[in-house]
């Protein structure tokens, strides 16, 4: 099992501008590369002797709103021949959060990619088949995102008194 | 007229928010062959209310006669917003949803959530309750594995079976009730060990199901593993080819059928899973009847852990004392003030944990379960992203079952192993 450490220096020897920044938290190593660039790094993980990474253990986008950039999207890679794992992520604007599809590479991207599609609005150029996966296909706005609302109803203080009444589907009562 | 041209021609018109959309078989074209607009294929629609689709699950086939050339799976029809929901309450409060997930995965779901907190905060858990969480999830692996031969017989046309699995299963439940007060929704594990010690009749309980399941397992096998009928159903049906499993990122059995010897268990062992002895079974062929094997064999493992983890439990404490994160006991509350603040503090504040992100797996009975948690720093996790085996595994079944009759789908449904609550979350 390799260093992932050593994994993601080998990554920054390759693609020295790319890679950003290279996290180690709690033994994890997060190599956060720029986006436009995602597509190689990811074939040369999968690719290159030593490291074959060759299955994608998780896609999971995160919404850092209000910071800037907004959204994250990351990617656990693993190799099932050598055993060592590493988390390539990329930080996406809140302008244009569109990134590369890995379905090319890792044909399992496909439903996770939709997933983040569908509940932060993140798309994915190339995708085979980009539709909402899990909410209705007419839905308006991506639920997951942290400014949409999770529907709980207002409780009614002094201060807010008249505003919720106002929404109350008999006010007079 | 055939059905296609039927459907061409009368468009229905429904009225959302976004104004009015037309549902046509025109927004099929591409992901339908061509032929099923000229009718030379039929669509057929199979759910969410079909029983051998394991739930909600909807699959819209393309036919040629009997013979499926496209399967479209459609999910989403449970979801709940468990993810969002649990952004929205304390670590301890959000453990209650993880039940909710894989219903027949309960404690598996708690102990990955929990994994996860304790990497994050470091927080250590005692031995002993590292051994009875590895046991508890044995045996829900072996009732996980109890419900699936049950449904999936019955998918196959075997009745009599799940009447017997569901039987055995109740074993199971009574020893989670024992434990945690509850048969499903246990919510036993908490950050740092256990809710509370094992109850006295704890032991006899695991022993009497060890005397009484390994017969019943032989049971099922002498009814099932020689039947001819069973056979026919599910060899050399729904292969999976090792290339496409592990490019597809399938795990769990629908990835050792394909002979790939890979178990969370084994290549990292979390929970004390290294201290135990068990074999990891593989298959070669890939197909259902591979799978099946697989599944029986992983339930006398099951039993082997269960076994070890109950001879060798050890005494001591069963949470953590680390009070920051752990609350104190209850005979402690009358006595000390201290107690009484980190009481107070946990109960209604929660705990904060390290600025940070961590994934965290365990080899649930479908696979890998993961969960992704980010912390900011706050009592409330701001992004809890949970990969489900049975989402994950389930987008491969357009493929698999391509090309086999929509009587071998139930069969293919049935061995990859979903769980609808744990696919659309």
């Amino acid at each position: 099992m390799a260093d992932p450490l050593a994994v993601a220096n080998t990554i920054k020897e390759k693609f020295p501008e790319a890679v950003v920044e290279i996290i180690e938290f709690r033994g994890e190593v997060t190599v956060v590369v720029a986006p436009e660039v995602l597509l190689d790094i990811a074939r040369f993980c999968k690719e290159t002797e030593g490291l074959e990474f060759n299955h994608m253990a998780d896609l999971s986008a995160v919404d850092y709103w209000p910071d800037k950039p907004r959204f994250a999207v990351n990617y656990v890679l693993r190799s099932m021949i050598y055993g060592h794992m590493i988390r390539l992520k990329v930080y996406l604007p809140e302008a244009q959060p569109v990134i590369d599809s890995l379905t090319s590479i890792w044909a399992g991207a496909n439903w996770p990619e939709r997933e983040a599609w569908d509940m932060f609005g993140i798309k994915f150029e190339g995708h085979p088949n980009p539709r909402r996966i899990l909410m209705p296909f007419d839905w308006t706005g991506h639920p997951q995102r942290k400014d949409y609302p999770l529907g709980y109803e207002e409780v009614q203080f002094s201060f807010n008194y008249d505003r919720v009444q106002a929404k109350k589907p008999h006010p007079e009562d | 007229m055939t059905l296609s041209n039927y459907q061409l021609t009368h468009a229905t018109e429904i009225e959302t928010d976004n104004g009015t959309v037309e549902i046509a078989l025109e927004q099929l074209r591409g992901i339908v062959s061509d032929d099923a607009f000229t009718g030379d294929t039929m669509l057929l629609n199979m759910g969410p209310q079909h029983p051998s689709t394991h739930g909600v699950l909807r699959l819209m086939l393309e036919l040629d006669g009997e013979e499926i050339i496209r399967c479209l799976p459609d999910i989403g029809f449970l979801h709940t917003g468990i993810e969002k929901n649990m952004e929205a309450k304390t670590y301890e409060k959000a453990l209650v949803m993880t039940d909710r997930l894989d219903y027949l995965n309960n404690l598996g779901n708690n102990l990955t959530y929990c994994m996860a907190i304790e990497k994050i905060a470091e927080l250590d858990v005692p031995l002993r309750a590292q051994y009875v969480r590895v046991l508890l999830t044995e045996l829900q692996r072996i009732s996980s594995h109890l419900i699936w031969l049950g449904t999936h017989i019955l998918d196959l046309g075997a009745t009599s079976l799940f009447l017997y699995t569901f039987r055995e299963r109740e074993y199971i439940l009574d020893i989670f009730e024992a434990c945690s007060g509850q048969r499903m929704m246990t919510n036993y594990f908490r950050p740092g060990g256990l809710w509370r010690d094992l109850p006295d009749n704890f032991e006899q309980m695991v022993h009497d199901f060890l005397d009484y399941m390994p017969g019943k397992i032989d049971d099922y096998e002498r009814i099932l593993t020689k039947n001819p009928i069973f056979i026919e159903r599910t060899k050399n049906i729904g292969l999976i080819p090792v290339e496409k499993a592990i490019n597809w990122n399938l795990t769990g059995p629908s990835l050792r059928g394909s002979g790939v010897n890979f178990d969370i268990r084994k290549a990292y062992p979390y929970s004390s899973y290294d201290h135990f002895n068990f074999d990891i079974p593989l298959g070669s062929n890939g197909d259902v009847y591979d799978r099946y094997l697989i599944r029986m064999e992983e339930m006398r493992q099951s039993l082997r852990i269960v076994k070890q983890a109950l001879d060798n439990l050890p005494d001591g404490p069963f949470r953590s004392d680390d009070r920051k994160y752990v609350p104190p006991p209850r005979s402690e509350l009358g006595t000390s003030m201290e107690a009484v603040i980190h009481h107070f503090k946990l109960w209604t504040e929660g705990f904060k944990l390290p600025k940070g992100e961590v994934y965290v797996s365990t080899e649930s009975p479908k696979g890998e379960l993961g969960v992704y948690l980010v912390s900011d720093g706050g009592t409330k996790p701001w992004r809890v992203h949970w990969r489900t085996p049975s989402f994950v595994n389930l987008q491969s079944i357009g493929w698999v079952s391509e090309g086999y009759m929509v009587s071998d789908l139930v069969g293919i449904i049935g061995s990859i192993d979903i769980v609808l609550g744990d696919c659309d979350r």
